[in-house]
């Protein structure tokens, strides 16, 4: 059973001085899906990556890596994973073909196959024009494309890729999500963190963080169903006016405007969040229709992030 | 095998870079040309040509006959005459000259009379190097031409300067100034090797490779051993050629100290990649470690003269050892063998600057 998981991990937890980077961590990730990390930044995602890969020590806890002790191993498993980091850390002042050479002699590829792999790579991920172009000189989207193509060129099973679209045009993500899917398709599984909505929902799993804490796991669908609120919609010619009559209401968790749209968030426990509201809006004499709805990943997301604020409060 | 090859990858990628960055390949040869062409020119211990200003209270033929000995030794100018000590004095202050010669009415009477002092040199102290040229003007005989001269006594101690008879400064210099180049140029580069791919973010790349710490170390210097040799051909060719600097000893011997230099300064110049974080701060690091290698490893001043606490300072500088290697070779014709604890020395501070650099090379980021 656990050969089905790639990354394995118990409570991992890591401490720079005073702060708490990440708190008791437990973590699966299947073999062979896209598992991502969503949060915001600051809530430990480039840390646990470090963590996975052995390039940091954890304070507490322990991970299996590829059936592998981290960070005691990591260098059995430095071979087998291929790490994008969330910088562009190729060498700026080396050609897109040198630095793919560079990267295939550091992993030692077969000598014989080192040209084929490369050509191979340059067409794959549309780098043939740039072969011969300085990597510091070409645009986000291009030196995305060498970093993802240098990460797999020696066919790790695991990539772990930290935010590698923070610093993209959306048509380049869109590609390189369809990337990702493909080497899904070809059985390497991918660690993936965003800060994206989007891009978390193309995830076969993921994990929200929140400042060091894993406040939800499960598939995109799994959790929109358990977000534990009632979303209510509400359209109104002044939104303005309707949030002012709707936030003050002790039941209401959130309200997120969208244009003219509002988008409440009501605990579950709440026995009918819709007239609640109505009456809360005539009240007020806002013009408004009020709908049921169901949850997208940004609700989720803001309903478990918010949770340790109450706890709090 | 497969290390090797992973050497040999990054050995590639360093000179593909070193290439592309033209002024630090520029720096490689501009430097030790610059350096030498400054040091050899300019610094000069053969102090001549000092301003002097002349009080002459005694105005008589034999005080004139003085100074015009005086001049004919050409340490002295005389580009200023005054008639009292305190105007000498005046000047001295201003900065006007560095020698004041104040000659009382009675000179002539002082001349007979062994006792008394018949000339009084007013020297600006603040320069050790002319006040030591004042003193030799001591040695001036002064007599009047009528006296029977004594017949001249053979001094107790005879001076025969051995290897370099002219006293030319620049043959002392070049062999020392090798030392300094080498220095500053190998220590900078592997310096900011390591820290310049940390700060551009490579470095968190390369340790998630199957690299291993000594391959990197090992592949980065390794260009520079070569760029260090042919900058001591560079640094022997000029000299020779412009300063006749001669290399009397095996030229063999001179790559052999030298080579151990270079080693010497890349792995130091390791150990401060790896205690620091940034590019700058390799660089201080460089010019603390610059500083006392110029002043206390008797390149500037003769080693033996210096404090104990500043020669127990300056045997730790390898720069130190191979300044004595040169000049052994170069100028005193010793063999290798001869100088051997200085080549030891060499070798044992890379093997420790080695080991510690990649002892704290961690491939971890915390």
């Amino acid at each position: 059973m656990n050969s089905e998981l790639a990354i394995e991990a118990r409570g991992l937890s890591k401490h720079f001085g005073a702060v708490r980077a990440v708190s008791s961590l437990d973590l699966d990730v299947p073999r062979g899906q896209i598992y991502g990390f969503l949060g915001p930044n600051g809530s430990g995602k480039s840390t646990t990556i470090r963590m996975l890969c052995g390039l940091l020590t954890p304070t507490e806890g322990s991970a299996r890596v590829l059936e592998t002790e981290v960070p005691e191993d990591a260098k059995s498993l430095r071979p087998r994973i291929g790490y994008m980091t969330q910088r562009f850390s190729l060498f700026g002042d080396l050609t897109v073909y040198e630095n793919l050479q560079f990267i295939a002699e550091i992993y030692s590829y077969p000598a014989v196959d080192r040209k084929a792999r490369i050509e191979e790579l340059l067409d794959k991920y549309d780098l043939e024009r740039q072969r011969d172009q300085m990597a510091g000189t070409m645009s986000g989207g291009q030196r995305q494309r060498l970093g993802l193509a240098c990460a797999v060129l020696h066919h790790p099973e695991l990539l772990l890729l930290d935010e590698p679209t923070s610093a993209v045009d959306p048509q380049s993500r869109r590609d390189f999500w369809s990337n990702l899917f493909r080497l899904a398709q070809g059985g390497t599984t991918i660690l993936v963190s965003t800060h994206y909505m989007d891009e978390a929902e193309r995830c076969h799993r993921l994990a929200i963080l929140d400042r060091g804490v894993k406040v939800a796991d499960g598939t995109p669908q799994e959790l929109q169903k358990q977000t534990g609120m009632h979303i209510i919609e509400v359209i109104a010619h002044d939104p303005y006016a309707a949030q002012a009559a709707i936030q003050p209401l002790p039941e209401v968790a959130s309200v997120t405007q969208l244009g003219v749209r509002l988008r409440v968030l009501i605990p579950e426990s709440t026995a009918d969040p819709v007239a609640l509201i109505e009456q809360a809006l005539r009240a007020q004499n806002v013009q408004a229709s009020t709908a049921i709805t169901t949850a997208t990943l940004e609700d989720v997301f803001v309903a478990v992030t918010m949770k340790p604020t109450e706890e709090g409060a | 095998m497969s290390s090797a090859s992973r050497l040999l990858a990054i050995v590639k990628k360093e000179v593909r870079q070193l290439r592309r960055d033209r002024l630090t390949f520029g720096m490689i040869f501009g430097l030790p040309i610059i350096q030498i062409l400054m040091f050899g020119y300019a610094i000069n211990t053969d102090v001549r040509n000092l301003k002097t200003a002349v009080a002459n209270q005694a105005d008589t033929h034999l005080s004139r006959q003085f100074i015009a000995e005086l001049r004919q030794t050409q340490i002295v100018e005389v580009v200023a005459t005054a008639d009292t000590a305190g105007a000498l004095e005046d000047m001295l202050r201003r900065g006007d000259i560095s020698i004041g010669v104040y000659i009382p009415h009675d000179f002539d009477r002082r001349v007979i009379d062994q006792d008394r002092a018949a000339v009084h040199l007013l020297v600006d102290g603040t320069d050790p190097t002319i006040l030591g040229v004042a003193n030799q003007l001591r040695s001036m005989p002064i007599r009047f031409d009528t006296t029977v001269r004594p017949t001249q006594r053979q001094g107790l101690l005879e001076v025969r300067p051995y290897y370099n008879p002219e006293r030319r400064t620049p043959v002392n210099i070049v062999p020392g100034l090798m030392g300094i180049i080498l220095l500053m140029t190998m220590m900078l580069f592997t310096a900011v090797a390591i820290v310049r791919e940390r700060e551009r973010g490579n470095l968190e790349l390369l340790i998630n490779t199957p690299l291993s710490s000594a391959e990197l170390m090992v592949g980065k210097v390794a260009p520079y051993i070569l760029i260090g040799l042919v900058q001591l051909a560079l640094i022997l060719g000029v000299g020779q050629l412009l300063f006749d600097v001669p290399v009397r000893g095996s030229i063999v011997d001179l790559y052999i100290a030298g080579s151990a230099f270079i080693a010497a300064n890349l792995a130091l110049g390791l150990l401060i990649s790896t205690a620091t974080y940034t590019q700058f701060q390799a660089m201080q690091m460089t010019v603390f470690i610059l500083m006392p290698s110029i002043l206390l490893s008797g390149f500037m001043f003769p080693f033996d003269g210096m404090p104990f606490i500043a020669q127990k300072i300056g045997e730790i500088l390898p720069t130190t050892h191979f300044i004595r290697l040169t000049r052994g070779i170069m100028l005193r014709d010793a063999s290798i063998w001869e100088l051997r604890p200085d080549l030891l020395y060499l070798v044992g501070f890379t093997v420790v600057a080695m080991t510690i650099a990649s002892m704290r090379f961690t491939k971890r980021l915390d």
